[in-house]
């Protein structure tokens, strides 16, 4: 495996979106948001519930159409391709960890069959090597082999969150979207996933856009953050200069009202 | 005398306090500090100073207010104080290391972890950066029964000797170090100066605040004073 060493400034942005707006009735949802993110880079939006950092990462995805602005994929004009091809991009080259693993597993198919499934949407037919993969991977999250056969219903929310990720990277994307992916999880389960997380993406040269409200997480995992407010990002840079010398007075809020563990 | 590998140009710092009512707080101005191969710049001044400040603006964790951060990588000079933040974290990978008083980490990692990550991040392979990470947590007189560990745990002296081995083992051509032996024993003390001098004699450039006058004068060349600003008010 090579290790995770991006490039300097320069490099060709993966997703880069310019002047994204987008309004739900008489409410901004985005306003003037930009955004890129370069290969092997984990970069964080956070804020406040509200603030419209899930809707950015919809609109990002092609789940979500905006108002105006631009997303582009590789020079390719997300917002412009079909449903067919936003389905094979986000089978292939992305993936997506829903904050509840309920939306991004199939609960009826065993825990090795949701790995697998991924793997055979993308082309692979050969069965003793599907399962192969899919036990590699239920190892690298740390699920046992013998929890193969069964049902994700069976798992706890972490298992389950886990069982996720397993599921998502085993087609090896580009880019993940991660969508508050600890919440509602235990503090020890967390910090499980968050080192998870973050040894894929230095393995992996994956590149990661997380939505979190967990400035801590941020700090732990995160290349660059993003501060959103009222569907604005209100500042944003290098994590730890964002974190430890924050410019905005709302930067300034969030950060001062975090508990230190 | 070679160029400076760091050199600083009116650089100045302040915060602004947006909870406070706006409050403005001017630490640094005009700072003009130059740092030569094979030098080691201890920063002098009460406490209270800017001593910490100047250093994390250096590292970019504080962004310059004014001035610019001039620091020799890849061969070329570029001002940190003006850098995008991916050049920044290569700047750090590469070029520019920083032992703070504090060791933040990812829980659940290994100790030995820890400190082979840097050198994994500069393209050493997993093994070698284990053995030099290895061998550098006992030369600290870390037990190897606590390689295997998180250091969450570790009393403040263990935490700090592994925040020092993750510094020292990438061998950085540029070293911050702040309060290196703050909470350690004479026995390991010694150990951290001679760190810092084997540094110093492949040619490494380092700034750092001591507040142990015996460290202080066995490390540094010079000193460099760091000025109280007056309040704008």
């Amino acid at each position: 495996m090579t290790p995770h060493r991006p490039e300097a400034g320069g490099l060709t942005p993966l997703l880069e979106a310019q002047g994204l707006n987008l309004r739900f009735g008489a409410i901004p949802a985005l306003i003037d948001v930009a955004i890129d993110i370069t290969a092997g880079e984990v970069v964080a939006i956070v804020g406040e519930s509200g603030s419209g950092k899930t809707t950015l990462l919809r609109v990002l995805s092609g789940m979500m159409a905006p108002d105006a602005g631009t997303v582009q994929w590789l020079g390719q004009d997300v917002l412009a391709m079909g449903e067919a091809a936003r389905r094979r991009l986000m089978r292939t080259e992305w993936g997506f960890v829903h904050q509840n693993p309920r939306d991004g597993l199939r609960l009826a198919v065993s825990a090795g069959g949701n790995v697998g499934e991924r793997l055979m949407a993308v082309g692979a037919r050969h069965y003793g090597s599907i399962r192969e993969q899919a036990l590699s991977w239920l190892a690298k999250v740390e699920i046992d082999a013998s929890r193969i056969d069964d049902l994700p219903r069976t798992f706890s929310g972490g298992m389950q969150q886990r069982l996720q990720i397993a599921r998502t990277l085993v087609t090896h994307p580009k880019l993940v979207f991660m969508d508050e992916p600890t919440g509602g999880l235990d503090v020890s389960v967390q910090a499980r996933l968050l080192d998870l997380i973050r040894s894929l993406s230095r393995e992996l040269g994956l590149s990661v856009l997380i939505v979190t409200h967990d400035i801590a997480a941020a700090r732990l995992l995160a290349d660059r953050i993003l501060v959103m407010r009222r569907g604005r990002v209100v500042e944003q840079g290098l994590t730890d200069r964002v974190l430890d010398d924050p410019q905005h007075p709302y930067t300034q809020l969030l950060v001062s009202s975090v508990l230190a563990a | 005398m070679t160029a400076p590998l760091l050199r600083t140009k009116g650089l100045g710092k302040a915060f602004t306090l947006h909870l406070q009512g706006g409050t403005h707080i001017p630490v640094l101005g005009d700072v003009d500090l130059a740092v030569h191969p094979g030098e080691c710049v201890a920063l002098w001044g009460p406490s209270g100073a800017g001593k910490s400040t100047l250093m994390r603006c250096l590292y970019g964790n504080y962004g310059a207010g004014s001035g610019r951060i001039m620091l020799r990588h890849r061969g070329a000079d570029i001002d940190l104080a003006a850098a995008a933040p991916r050049t920044v974290i290569e700047v750090r990978r590469e070029t520019l290391g920083y032992v703070s008083q504090f060791l933040r980490v990812i829980p659940r990692v290994a100790t030995r972890d820890i400190v082979a990550e840097p050198l994994i991040a500069r393209g050493m392979n997993r093994g070698e950066a284990l053995a030099r990470a290895t061998t550098l947590l006992h030369r600290l007189n870390l037990p190897e029964r606590l390689h295997g560990l998180p250091p969450s745990t570790f009393s403040g002296g263990e935490q700090q000797r592994v925040n020092l081995a993750r510094g020292f083992a990438p061998f950085y051509p540029v070293l911050l170090l702040d309060e290196p032996t703050a909470s350690l024993d004479a026995a390991n003390r010694a150990v951290v100066l001679s760190l810092i001098n084997e540094a110093k004699a492949t040619g490494a450039a380092i700034i750092g605040i001591f507040h142990d006058t015996e460290v202080r004068e066995a490390v540094a060349d010079r000193l460099y004073d760091v000025l109280p600003q007056q309040d704008a008010a």
